[in-house]
Protein backbone atom coordinates (compact mmCIF):
# COMPACT_ATOMS: atom_id res chain seq x y z
CA UNK A 1 0.00 0.00 0.00
CA UNK A 2 2.86 2.29 0.66
CA UNK A 3 3.73 2.30 -3.13
CA UNK A 4 0.33 3.26 -3.88
CA UNK A 5 1.28 7.18 -4.34
CA UNK A 6 3.63 6.54 -6.70
CA UNK A 7 1.99 3.96 -8.83
CA UNK A 8 -1.13 6.06 -9.13
CA UNK A 9 0.88 9.42 -9.63
CA UNK A 10 3.29 8.29 -12.21
CA UNK A 11 0.31 7.39 -14.74
CA UNK A 12 -0.64 10.90 -15.96
CA UNK A 13 -4.08 9.14 -17.61
CA UNK A 14 -4.68 7.80 -14.24
CA UNK A 15 -4.69 11.04 -12.87
CA UNK A 16 -5.98 12.87 -15.30
CA UNK A 17 -9.29 10.39 -15.09
CA UNK A 18 -9.35 11.46 -11.68
CA UNK A 19 -8.89 15.09 -11.99
CA UNK A 20 -12.21 16.34 -10.44
CA UNK A 21 -11.50 13.52 -7.75
CA UNK A 22 -10.82 15.15 -3.69
CA UNK A 23 -11.30 13.10 -1.43
CA UNK A 24 -10.31 10.37 1.22
CA UNK A 25 -10.93 6.79 1.27
CA UNK A 26 -10.32 3.86 4.10
CA UNK A 27 -9.18 0.74 2.49
CA UNK A 28 -9.60 -2.13 5.30
CA UNK A 29 -7.02 -4.77 4.26
CA UNK A 30 -7.97 -8.18 6.86
CA UNK A 31 -7.59 -5.93 10.29
CA UNK A 32 -5.82 -3.01 8.47
CA UNK A 33 -6.71 0.22 7.94
CA UNK A 34 -5.72 2.49 5.71
CA UNK A 35 -6.54 6.16 4.69
CA UNK A 36 -6.10 7.56 1.31
CA UNK A 37 -6.43 10.94 0.27
CA UNK A 38 -6.64 12.14 -3.26
CA UNK A 39 -6.49 15.72 -4.78
CA UNK A 40 -7.42 16.03 -8.06
CA UNK A 41 -6.87 12.50 -8.95
CA UNK A 42 -3.23 12.82 -7.88
CA UNK A 43 -2.84 10.54 -4.31
CA UNK A 44 -2.02 13.28 -1.52
CA UNK A 45 -0.92 10.97 1.21
CA UNK A 46 -1.74 7.37 2.78
CA UNK A 47 -1.21 7.02 5.74
CA UNK A 48 -1.92 3.44 8.21
CA UNK A 49 -3.82 3.09 10.86
CA UNK A 50 -5.03 2.24 13.77
CA UNK A 51 -6.79 6.05 14.19
CA UNK A 52 -8.58 8.12 16.26
CA UNK A 53 -11.55 9.25 14.30
CA UNK A 54 -10.82 9.02 11.54
CA UNK A 55 -12.94 10.94 8.94
CA UNK A 56 -13.30 8.99 5.25
CA UNK A 57 -16.56 9.63 2.47
CA UNK A 58 -16.29 5.65 1.41
CA UNK A 59 -15.01 2.73 2.34
CA UNK A 60 -13.76 -0.93 0.64
CA UNK A 61 -13.47 -4.06 3.22
CA UNK A 62 -11.73 -6.82 2.56
CA UNK A 63 -9.75 -10.31 3.92
CA UNK A 64 -5.98 -10.07 3.56
CA UNK A 65 -6.67 -13.17 1.28
CA UNK A 66 -9.47 -11.38 -0.77
CA UNK A 67 -7.04 -8.37 -1.41
CA UNK A 68 -3.97 -10.53 -2.04
CA UNK A 69 -6.12 -12.46 -4.93
CA UNK A 70 -7.39 -9.31 -6.47
CA UNK A 71 -3.26 -7.94 -6.35
CA UNK A 72 -2.06 -10.83 -8.42
CA UNK A 73 -0.66 -10.09 -11.76
CA UNK A 74 -3.34 -12.48 -13.32
CA UNK A 75 -5.96 -13.17 -10.78
CA UNK A 76 -8.40 -15.36 -11.40
CA UNK A 77 -12.18 -15.38 -11.94
CA UNK A 78 -14.06 -13.82 -9.19
CA UNK A 79 -10.54 -11.83 -7.70
CA UNK A 80 -10.15 -10.02 -10.96
CA UNK A 81 -12.44 -6.39 -10.29
CA UNK A 82 -13.96 -5.24 -7.44
CA UNK A 83 -17.12 -5.63 -7.81
CA UNK A 84 -16.15 -9.54 -8.74
CA UNK A 85 -15.23 -9.16 -5.27
CA UNK A 86 -18.68 -7.50 -4.10
CA UNK A 87 -20.78 -10.43 -5.89
CA UNK A 88 -19.23 -12.36 -4.09
CA UNK A 89 -19.61 -10.69 -0.97
CA UNK A 90 -15.59 -10.50 -0.47
CA UNK A 91 -15.33 -6.86 -0.58
CA UNK A 92 -18.04 -4.86 1.03
CA UNK A 93 -18.22 -1.18 -0.24
CA UNK A 94 -20.10 1.29 2.54
CA UNK A 95 -20.45 5.00 2.95
CA UNK A 96 -21.21 7.99 0.89
CA UNK A 97 -20.68 6.06 -2.30
CA UNK A 98 -20.77 8.71 -4.93
CA UNK A 99 -16.94 9.70 -5.29
CA UNK A 100 -16.40 6.27 -5.98
CA UNK A 101 -19.66 5.50 -7.83
CA UNK A 102 -18.75 8.66 -9.77
CA UNK A 103 -15.36 8.14 -10.51
CA UNK A 104 -15.93 4.10 -10.90
CA UNK A 105 -13.57 3.32 -13.25
CA UNK A 106 -10.67 5.48 -11.72
CA UNK A 107 -11.16 3.74 -8.42
CA UNK A 108 -11.20 0.61 -9.85
CA UNK A 109 -7.88 1.42 -12.11
CA UNK A 110 -6.27 3.05 -8.33
CA UNK A 111 -6.64 0.07 -6.56
CA UNK A 112 -5.46 -2.40 -9.11
CA UNK A 113 -2.44 -0.01 -9.42
CA UNK A 114 -1.23 -2.36 -6.66
CA UNK A 115 -1.39 -5.78 -8.92
CA UNK A 116 1.76 -7.41 -9.34
CA UNK A 117 3.65 -6.13 -12.08
CA UNK A 118 4.76 -9.12 -14.26
CA UNK A 119 3.62 -8.86 -18.31
CA UNK A 120 0.21 -10.30 -18.47
CA UNK A 121 0.19 -12.59 -21.71
CA UNK B 1 -5.64 3.60 -49.51
CA UNK B 2 -7.41 0.95 -48.24
CA UNK B 3 -10.86 2.07 -47.59
CA UNK B 4 -13.23 -0.71 -47.92
CA UNK B 5 -17.02 -1.12 -46.79
CA UNK B 6 -17.93 -4.54 -44.82
CA UNK B 7 -20.57 -6.89 -46.20
CA UNK B 8 -23.15 -5.16 -43.25
CA UNK B 9 -26.19 -3.31 -44.47
CA UNK B 10 -27.83 -1.12 -41.76
CA UNK B 11 -31.56 -0.04 -42.32
CA UNK B 12 -34.46 1.40 -40.28
CA UNK B 13 -37.89 -0.60 -40.25
CA UNK B 14 -40.48 1.26 -38.92
CA UNK B 15 -43.60 -1.22 -37.11
CA UNK B 16 -45.59 -0.94 -34.61
CA UNK B 17 -44.59 -2.81 -31.18
CA UNK B 18 -45.98 -2.18 -27.54
CA UNK B 19 -49.19 -0.60 -29.28
CA UNK B 20 -47.08 2.51 -30.50
CA UNK B 21 -45.00 3.42 -34.02
CA UNK B 22 -41.46 2.18 -33.67
CA UNK B 23 -38.59 3.16 -36.08
CA UNK B 24 -35.84 0.36 -35.44
CA UNK B 25 -32.49 -0.19 -36.67
CA UNK B 26 -31.60 -3.82 -38.05
CA UNK B 27 -28.26 -4.75 -39.68
CA UNK B 28 -28.04 -7.86 -41.47
CA UNK B 29 -25.24 -9.67 -43.73
CA UNK B 30 -25.14 -13.23 -45.51
CA UNK B 31 -27.92 -15.63 -46.79
CA UNK B 32 -29.23 -18.69 -45.37
CA UNK B 33 -30.42 -19.64 -41.93
CA UNK B 34 -31.61 -16.62 -40.43
CA UNK B 35 -29.36 -16.10 -37.08
CA UNK B 36 -31.01 -13.76 -34.90
CA UNK B 37 -28.74 -11.87 -32.45
CA UNK B 38 -30.06 -9.97 -29.44
CA UNK B 39 -27.45 -7.32 -27.59
CA UNK B 40 -27.04 -6.90 -23.93
CA UNK B 41 -27.97 -4.44 -21.61
CA UNK B 42 -27.60 -0.99 -22.09
CA UNK B 43 -26.01 -1.34 -25.89
CA UNK B 44 -26.64 -2.05 -29.18
CA UNK B 45 -26.02 -4.02 -32.43
CA UNK B 46 -22.35 -3.18 -32.92
CA UNK B 47 -21.68 -5.88 -30.22
CA UNK B 48 -22.05 -8.14 -33.19
CA UNK B 49 -19.73 -6.84 -35.44
CA UNK B 50 -18.00 -9.35 -36.08
CA UNK B 51 -20.31 -12.11 -36.50
CA UNK B 52 -21.82 -10.02 -39.13
CA UNK B 53 -18.27 -9.83 -40.41
CA UNK B 54 -17.31 -13.46 -40.64
CA UNK B 55 -17.22 -14.79 -44.33
CA UNK B 56 -17.66 -18.79 -42.51
CA UNK B 57 -20.97 -17.59 -41.22
CA UNK B 58 -22.17 -15.79 -43.30
CA UNK B 59 -21.60 -18.23 -46.55
CA UNK B 60 -24.33 -20.56 -44.67
CA UNK B 61 -26.60 -17.85 -42.29
CA UNK B 62 -28.64 -15.13 -42.52
CA UNK B 63 -26.99 -13.00 -39.57
CA UNK B 64 -29.86 -10.22 -38.48
CA UNK B 65 -29.35 -7.98 -35.33
CA UNK B 66 -31.64 -4.93 -34.13
CA UNK B 67 -31.26 -2.54 -31.31
CA UNK B 68 -33.92 -2.82 -29.00
CA UNK B 69 -36.36 0.58 -29.02
CA UNK B 70 -34.18 3.17 -26.98
CA UNK B 71 -30.95 1.40 -27.72
CA UNK B 72 -28.39 2.44 -30.31
CA UNK B 73 -29.79 4.15 -33.13
CA UNK B 74 -33.31 3.01 -32.39
CA UNK B 75 -35.73 5.64 -30.84
CA UNK B 76 -37.45 5.77 -27.96
CA UNK B 77 -41.10 5.48 -28.86
CA UNK B 78 -42.78 9.28 -28.99
CA UNK B 79 -43.86 10.48 -25.57
CA UNK B 80 -40.55 8.54 -24.10
CA UNK B 81 -40.18 11.19 -22.15
CA UNK B 82 -43.17 11.02 -19.96
CA UNK B 83 -42.60 7.68 -17.80
CA UNK B 84 -39.28 5.94 -17.04
CA UNK B 85 -37.57 2.90 -19.24
CA UNK B 86 -38.52 -0.56 -17.83
CA UNK B 87 -38.00 -3.88 -19.86
CA UNK B 88 -40.83 -6.80 -19.14
CA UNK B 89 -40.24 -10.05 -19.79
CA UNK B 90 -43.70 -9.77 -22.41
CA UNK B 91 -42.51 -6.49 -23.61
CA UNK B 92 -39.45 -7.85 -24.61
CA UNK B 93 -41.19 -11.07 -26.04
CA UNK B 94 -43.29 -8.76 -28.34
CA UNK B 95 -40.29 -6.92 -29.38
CA UNK B 96 -38.82 -10.18 -30.69
CA UNK B 97 -41.67 -11.78 -31.84
CA UNK B 98 -42.85 -8.51 -34.02
CA UNK B 99 -39.37 -8.36 -35.20
CA UNK B 100 -39.51 -11.66 -36.31
CA UNK B 101 -42.97 -11.27 -38.35
CA UNK B 102 -41.50 -8.31 -39.70
CA UNK B 103 -38.64 -9.25 -41.02
CA UNK B 104 -40.90 -12.94 -42.37
CA UNK B 105 -37.88 -14.71 -40.60
CA UNK B 106 -38.48 -18.74 -41.28
CA UNK B 107 -37.72 -20.74 -37.82
CA UNK B 108 -34.92 -18.74 -37.15
CA UNK B 109 -32.10 -19.21 -34.86
CA UNK B 110 -31.92 -16.84 -32.11
CA UNK B 111 -28.56 -16.03 -30.06
CA UNK B 112 -28.57 -13.93 -27.40
CA UNK B 113 -26.56 -12.36 -24.71
CA UNK B 114 -27.30 -11.52 -20.80
CA UNK B 115 -30.45 -9.95 -21.14
CA UNK B 116 -30.54 -11.46 -24.73
CA UNK B 117 -29.41 -14.95 -22.95
CA UNK B 118 -32.18 -15.05 -20.29
CA UNK B 119 -34.87 -14.12 -22.54
CA UNK B 120 -33.57 -17.24 -25.25
CA UNK B 121 -35.15 -18.92 -22.36
CA UNK B 122 -38.27 -17.69 -22.14
CA UNK B 123 -38.32 -17.86 -26.19
CA UNK B 124 -37.42 -21.32 -25.30
CA UNK B 125 -40.55 -21.87 -23.05
CA UNK B 126 -42.95 -19.14 -24.79
CA UNK B 127 -42.50 -20.34 -28.60
CA UNK B 128 -40.13 -22.94 -29.19
CA UNK B 129 -42.28 -23.81 -32.87
CA UNK B 130 -41.02 -20.82 -34.01
CA UNK B 131 -37.14 -21.14 -33.95
CA UNK B 132 -34.75 -23.64 -35.41
CA UNK B 133 -32.28 -22.98 -32.23
CA UNK B 134 -31.58 -21.17 -29.70
CA UNK B 135 -28.39 -19.92 -28.69
CA UNK B 136 -28.07 -18.36 -24.59
CA UNK B 137 -24.69 -16.72 -23.81
CA UNK B 138 -24.06 -16.14 -20.72
CA UNK B 139 -27.62 -17.31 -19.70
CA UNK B 140 -28.94 -17.07 -16.05
CA UNK B 141 -32.28 -18.28 -14.65
CA UNK B 142 -32.02 -14.96 -12.47
CA UNK B 143 -28.92 -12.94 -10.77
CA UNK B 144 -28.54 -12.08 -7.55
CA UNK B 145 -27.86 -8.15 -7.01
CA UNK B 146 -24.98 -6.45 -6.20
CA UNK B 147 -24.76 -2.94 -6.77
CA UNK B 148 -27.51 0.28 -5.99
CA UNK B 149 -28.80 0.19 -9.77
CA UNK B 150 -29.79 3.56 -8.53
CA UNK B 151 -26.22 4.62 -9.44
CA UNK B 152 -26.85 4.26 -12.52
CA UNK B 153 -29.32 6.76 -13.36
CA UNK B 154 -29.16 10.13 -11.62
CA UNK B 155 -27.94 13.73 -12.85
CA UNK B 156 -25.26 13.67 -10.24
CA UNK B 157 -23.54 11.03 -12.05
CA UNK B 158 -22.37 10.82 -15.03
CA UNK B 159 -24.68 7.99 -17.05
CA UNK B 160 -22.15 6.92 -19.64
CA UNK B 161 -19.38 6.66 -17.51
CA UNK B 162 -20.85 4.78 -14.62
CA UNK B 163 -22.15 2.24 -16.78
CA UNK B 164 -19.23 1.35 -17.97
CA UNK B 165 -17.50 1.31 -15.04
CA UNK B 166 -20.00 -1.09 -13.80
CA UNK B 167 -19.97 -3.45 -16.65
CA UNK B 168 -15.56 -2.91 -17.04
CA UNK B 169 -14.62 -5.97 -14.73
CA UNK B 170 -17.28 -7.97 -16.72
CA UNK B 171 -14.81 -8.20 -19.62
CA UNK B 172 -11.92 -10.92 -19.25
CA UNK B 173 -8.72 -9.49 -18.65
CA UNK B 174 -6.95 -10.96 -21.15
CA UNK B 175 -9.51 -9.56 -23.93
CA UNK B 176 -7.90 -7.56 -26.25
CA UNK B 177 -7.59 -3.87 -25.37
CA UNK B 178 -9.30 -2.07 -28.48
CA UNK B 179 -12.14 -4.62 -28.45
CA UNK B 180 -12.23 -4.02 -24.36
CA UNK B 181 -12.20 -0.41 -25.11
CA UNK B 182 -14.56 -0.37 -28.00
CA UNK B 183 -17.37 -2.61 -25.90
CA UNK B 184 -16.84 -0.19 -23.21
CA UNK B 185 -17.42 2.89 -25.41
CA UNK B 186 -20.93 1.05 -26.16
CA UNK B 187 -21.82 1.90 -22.78
CA UNK B 188 -20.62 4.92 -22.39
CA UNK B 189 -23.34 5.50 -25.54
CA UNK B 190 -26.45 4.34 -24.00
CA UNK B 191 -29.51 6.69 -23.31
CA UNK B 192 -30.40 7.81 -19.30
CA UNK B 193 -32.07 5.08 -17.78
CA UNK B 194 -31.73 2.64 -20.04
CA UNK B 195 -28.96 0.04 -18.88
CA UNK B 196 -30.90 0.82 -15.57
CA UNK B 197 -34.70 -0.20 -17.51
CA UNK B 198 -32.94 -3.48 -19.51
CA UNK B 199 -32.00 -4.83 -15.57
CA UNK B 200 -35.16 -4.25 -14.23
CA UNK B 201 -36.04 -7.26 -16.36
CA UNK B 202 -32.64 -8.71 -15.68
CA UNK B 203 -32.59 -8.87 -12.29
CA UNK B 204 -36.59 -8.98 -11.31
CA UNK B 205 -39.25 -9.42 -14.30
CA UNK B 206 -37.16 -11.73 -15.81
CA UNK B 207 -36.71 -14.30 -12.84
CA UNK B 208 -36.83 -17.68 -15.23
CA UNK B 209 -36.06 -19.89 -11.81
CA UNK B 210 -39.40 -21.44 -11.17
CA UNK B 211 -40.17 -22.54 -14.85
CA UNK B 212 -36.48 -23.36 -16.74
CA UNK B 213 -37.15 -27.52 -15.76
CA UNK B 214 -40.64 -26.91 -18.81
CA UNK B 215 -38.22 -26.01 -20.98
CA UNK B 216 -38.21 -28.73 -23.85
CA UNK B 217 -34.86 -29.09 -25.80
CA UNK B 218 -36.50 -32.04 -27.93
CA UNK B 219 -38.67 -28.96 -29.15
CA UNK B 220 -36.13 -26.05 -29.90
CA UNK B 221 -32.55 -27.13 -29.37
CA UNK B 222 -31.11 -24.71 -26.67
CA UNK B 223 -27.37 -24.05 -26.42
CA UNK B 224 -25.38 -22.57 -23.66
CA UNK B 225 -22.57 -20.39 -23.88
CA UNK B 226 -20.77 -18.59 -20.91
CA UNK B 227 -17.19 -17.08 -20.23
CA UNK B 228 -14.93 -17.86 -17.02
CA UNK B 229 -14.70 -13.96 -15.96
CA UNK B 230 -18.09 -13.54 -15.97
CA UNK B 231 -19.40 -13.06 -12.30
CA UNK B 232 -23.27 -11.34 -13.32
CA UNK B 233 -23.93 -14.81 -15.14
CA UNK B 234 -21.30 -17.10 -13.45
CA UNK B 235 -20.20 -20.13 -15.21
CA UNK B 236 -22.22 -22.69 -11.86
CA UNK B 237 -25.12 -19.88 -12.83
CA UNK B 238 -25.19 -21.79 -16.79
CA UNK B 239 -23.77 -25.62 -15.44
CA UNK B 240 -26.71 -24.97 -12.61
CA UNK B 241 -29.27 -24.19 -15.73
CA UNK B 242 -27.77 -26.91 -17.78
CA UNK B 243 -27.97 -29.88 -15.23
CA UNK B 244 -31.86 -28.18 -15.02
CA UNK B 245 -32.82 -28.24 -18.56
CA UNK B 246 -32.54 -31.77 -19.88
CA UNK B 247 -30.61 -31.70 -23.52
CA UNK B 248 -29.00 -28.40 -23.14
CA UNK B 249 -25.83 -28.04 -24.40
CA UNK B 250 -23.01 -26.11 -22.17
CA UNK B 251 -19.66 -24.75 -23.07
CA UNK B 252 -17.72 -23.19 -20.50
CA UNK B 253 -15.33 -20.47 -22.63
CA UNK B 254 -11.88 -19.91 -21.31
CA UNK B 255 -10.45 -16.13 -20.84
CA UNK B 256 -13.93 -14.90 -21.83
CA UNK B 257 -16.36 -12.65 -19.83
CA UNK B 258 -19.69 -11.13 -20.22
CA UNK B 259 -19.42 -9.88 -23.66
CA UNK B 260 -18.12 -12.43 -25.63
CA UNK B 261 -19.19 -11.23 -28.93
CA UNK B 262 -17.70 -8.01 -28.67
CA UNK B 263 -14.83 -8.41 -26.40
CA UNK B 264 -12.99 -11.19 -27.94
CA UNK B 265 -13.85 -12.11 -31.48
CA UNK B 266 -11.92 -14.35 -32.18
CA UNK B 267 -11.44 -16.12 -29.44
CA UNK B 268 -15.25 -16.45 -29.34
CA UNK B 269 -15.95 -17.49 -32.75
CA UNK B 270 -13.70 -20.12 -31.92
CA UNK B 271 -16.64 -21.45 -29.55
CA UNK B 272 -19.72 -20.39 -31.79
CA UNK B 273 -19.02 -21.75 -35.09
CA UNK B 274 -18.77 -25.86 -33.76
CA UNK B 275 -22.43 -24.81 -32.84
CA UNK B 276 -23.67 -22.83 -35.43
CA UNK B 277 -22.09 -26.09 -37.76
CA UNK B 278 -24.25 -28.36 -35.37
CA UNK B 279 -27.25 -26.42 -36.53
CA UNK B 280 -26.59 -26.82 -39.56
CA UNK B 281 -25.87 -30.59 -39.30
CA UNK B 282 -29.88 -30.52 -37.93
CA UNK B 283 -31.89 -29.47 -40.25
Amino acid sequence: MEQLARLVNEDARLVWRGRYVATTFLVEVGDVAWLITIDAGRIASVRRGPFVMPTWSFALRASREAWEQFWQADPPPGSHDLFALAKRRALRIEGDLHPFMSNLLYFKDVMAALRAREVRQ
Amino acid sequence: MSARFEPVAGRYLHVDMLGKPHRVYVEEAGAGIPLLCLHTAGADTRQFRAVLNDERILKDFRVIAFDLPWHGKSSPPPGWQLADYRLTSRDYLDIIMTMVDALELDRPVAMGCSIGGRIVLHLALEHPQRFRALIGLQAGAHVDPYYDLDWLHRPDVHGGEVCAGIVSGLIGPRSPDPERWETLWHYMQGGPGVFKGDLHFYTKDGDIRARVEEIDTGRCPLYLLSGEYDYSCTPDDTRDLARRIKGAQITIMDGLGHFPMSEDPARFLSYLIPVLDDIRARR
